[in-house]
């Protein structure tokens, strides 16, 4: 008996039913195009989510100050004022391995130019914050070290900023007002387009740390307090002994006794990648999962036609029985029967997947991505839920007594 | 030695706590190229037999051998072995599968016995031929009558050379006059040289073979050999 001939007899009687046969499958066309879309879009979001994260760059380390205690109050992290201009100096002197430390505050104003203004988010920091962000000079220049520690009033633009406030022209040496104090522009970055969070990257300004603190966010910050401190890693495999390096400096600082908590937390982007990726990945098992239960759907479908299907032709198997098949070839002949159904369904469906996640991608401008392996596992899948689920009704084909099956009406 | 040897062959069915008895004891000697008949009323056992003697069941005891082998303790899978190289089957309701043509129905034998395609439809163009059905090889049962749809399976029973030919009530859904020419083309399949044992509750057709075994109550109460009745 040729494996071919079964594959044949399989094919004629799903042909012989085609609404009844393409019904059956439908089950798991669903299954199979909703494991394949939930991967695709789970996959998506993962790499959105890193490039996110990677843009902020994976050998960053950024220090925010954490709760402070003021009386009974807790304040959120972030609010607290425990880090400081020294803070900065320090983690630069004692921690090794080190490509810039770079300290922040940052506030919203509005920047007053002649004729025009435009609300936008002001930086203050200090040269380093180039090489810790990866930000790079397109014309004029960066102040220095020293006009950083002076607190001179001098502005580099975004591109976004410079276009709204001067359009083409060129936006070097030109004057803006920020609350009121004059600021001159000496240099214009270059253009870093959107984060991968959906925010303009070139809609800022940075200035000398403390012109901002003391003009622009003013009493609201101590004279010496900034809100971050990013600390770049010279290598990105040396991520985390930097960071606990830093840890380890700045409890030094602020005298924080062995046992005691924190009063700072510090965040290794690496490490914030990671967890972000298992948890996506986690969501996208889930996803996948519930999924899945309708290709159990799909595959318990299958096994009702089946069992319908092998009542139907009970005499048939009885005949073929009469002229020398063997249980054996009964067996195979329905689980193939099963297994093409299925496995049409899965093709089918993934087609459909395929389609569903290219169109979610399109709808939310989400990345598509259909993992490599979406194709041969929706398959597998479905040969196996064939396989499964034809199981039981080729069994009982084949336990038939070929008597009583000649005999059934 | 003959061909097939039955020896004490019994079948007890238990139905509840009911026990009956199909077969109850019989002793037959069938010789290669003998046409014979079986009657007797319904219950009496015929039917069993054949399905012994075809290996579609098992004696609850006794022996039957079909040249020497010991058929009663066949396995499943030697026993569709025996059926498909050993028995062609006719049977009262013809058992054509509807989705194929008549040339596919005869071919089907041939595939479970591993023939080529090519090889097969050869073969099923002949037998269809042979029965007299050479123009209608496309057809579905449903565009035959009767008798033509007998024909094609009997053209099938023939498909893989049987040795022989078990025929259960042949003419039983046929009206007379097709009914005899059923029966003349196995008297001519019998004087080639092939082995016929029809099973019937009448008479008449029982009367055209030559060798007639009457059954009752699951026991062989005539067993007579005649010329036969045209």
């Amino acid at each position: 008996m040729r494996f071919y001939e079964l594959i044949r007899f399989a094919g004629g009687a799903i042909v012989a039913n085609p609404m009844r046969s393409a019904l059956t499958s439908l089950g798991v066309v669903i299954g199979v195009a909703a494991v394949v879309m939930m991967t695709s879009i789970g996959a998506g979001a993962q790499q959105r989510v890193a490039g996110a994260i990677s843009g902020l760059g994976t050998n960053l380390v950024i220090v925010t100050p954490n709760f402070q205690r003021a009386g009974a109050v807790s304040q959120g992290a972030g609010f607290g004022q425990t880090l400081k201009d020294s803070d900065a100096t320090a983690i630069s002197k004692e921690v090794d391995g080190v490509a810039a430390v770079a300290p922040v505050v940052r506030g919203q104003v509005q920047l007053a130019a002649e004729g025009t203004n435009w609300n936008t988010s002001i930086q203050g920091v200090t040269p380093d914050y180039l090489t810790a962000r990866d930000l790079s000079i397109a014309e004029g220049r960066m102040f220095d070290d020293r006009e950083a520690r002076q607190g001179r009033k001098v502005l580099v633009v975004g591109q976004t900023v410079a276009r709204q406030l001067w359009g083409d022209a060129d936006p070097i040496g030109k004057r803006v007002r920020v609350r009121n104090v004059p600021f001159d522009v000496i240099g214009e970055l270059a253009s870093k387009g959107q984060s991968g969070f959906g925010q303009d990257q070139d809609d800022v300004v940075l200035a000398p740390l403390p012109a901002v603190r003391s003009r622009v966010i003013g009493r609201r910050l101590r004279a010496d307090s900034v809100q971050n401190i990013y600390v770049k890693a010279a290598a990105e495999d040396d991520i985390d002994r930097v960071q606990e390096d830093v840890t380890n400096v700045l409890r030094d600082q602020h005298r924080i006794r062995a046992g005691e908590d924190d009063d700072f937390q510090t965040q290794n982007m690496a490490s914030i990648l990671a967890a972000s990726q298992a948890a996506l990945s986690t969501f996208t098992t889930l996803l996948a999962a519930v999924a899945a239960v309708s290709l159990v759907v799909g595959g318990v479908g299958i096994m009702n036609i089946m069992l319908v299907a092998v009542t139907e032709r009970t005499r048939e198997i009885g005949l073929r029985m009469a002229v020398g098949a063997k249980r054996s070839d009964i067996l195979t002949q329905f689980s193939l029967e099963a297994i093409t159904l299925s496995l049409a369904g899965g093709l089918i469906g993934l087609a459909f997947g395929v389609l569903g996640a290219i169109g979610v991608a399109r709808l939310g401008s989400w990345p598509a991505a259909v993992p490599p392996w979406a194709g041969p596992l929706a398959l597998v899948f479905s040969v196996i839920v064939g396989l499964v689920f034809g199981a039981y009704p080729s069994w009982r084909a084949a336990r038939l007594d070929p008597i009583e099956a000649l005999r059934r009406e | 030695m003959a061909m097939i040897e039955v020896r004490g062959l019994s079948k007890i069915y238990h139905m509840g706590e009911e026990e009956v008895v199909a077969l109850g004891g019989v002793d037959l000697a069938l010789e290669r190229g003998e046409h014979v008949s079986v009657t007797g009323p319904s219950g009496s056992g015929k039917s069993t037999l054949m399905n012994i003697l075809g290996g579609l069941d098992r004696p609850t005891s006794g022996e039957y051998r079909f040249d020497g082998e010991d058929i009663a303790h066949f396995t499943d899978d030697e026993l569709a072995e025996f059926r498909r190289r050993r028995i062609g089957f006719v049977f009262q309701s013809f058992q054509l599968l509807p989705r194929l043509s008549a040339l596919q129905n005869v071919e089907l034998p041939m595939i479970y016995a591993g023939l080529s395609a090519g090889q097969r439809r050869e073969r099923a163009a002949q037998l269809l031929e042979r029965v007299g059905l050479g123009t209608r090889k496309g057809y579905r049962p449903t565009q035959l009558s009767g008798g033509q749809q007998q024909r094609v399976a009997i053209a099938r029973a023939l498909a893989n050379n049987p040795e022989l030919l078990l025929a259960d009530e042949p003419t039983g859904a046929l009206d007379s006059q097709t009914g005899r020419d059923v029966l003349a083309l196995f008297r001519e399949l019998n004087r080639e040289g092939l082995t016929v044992m029809v099973v019937t509750h009448d008479p008449a057709i029982a009367a055209q073979a030559r060798r007639r075994i009457a059954f009752l109550d699951g026991l062989i109460v005539e067993d007579k050999v005649t010329e036969p009745v045209a």
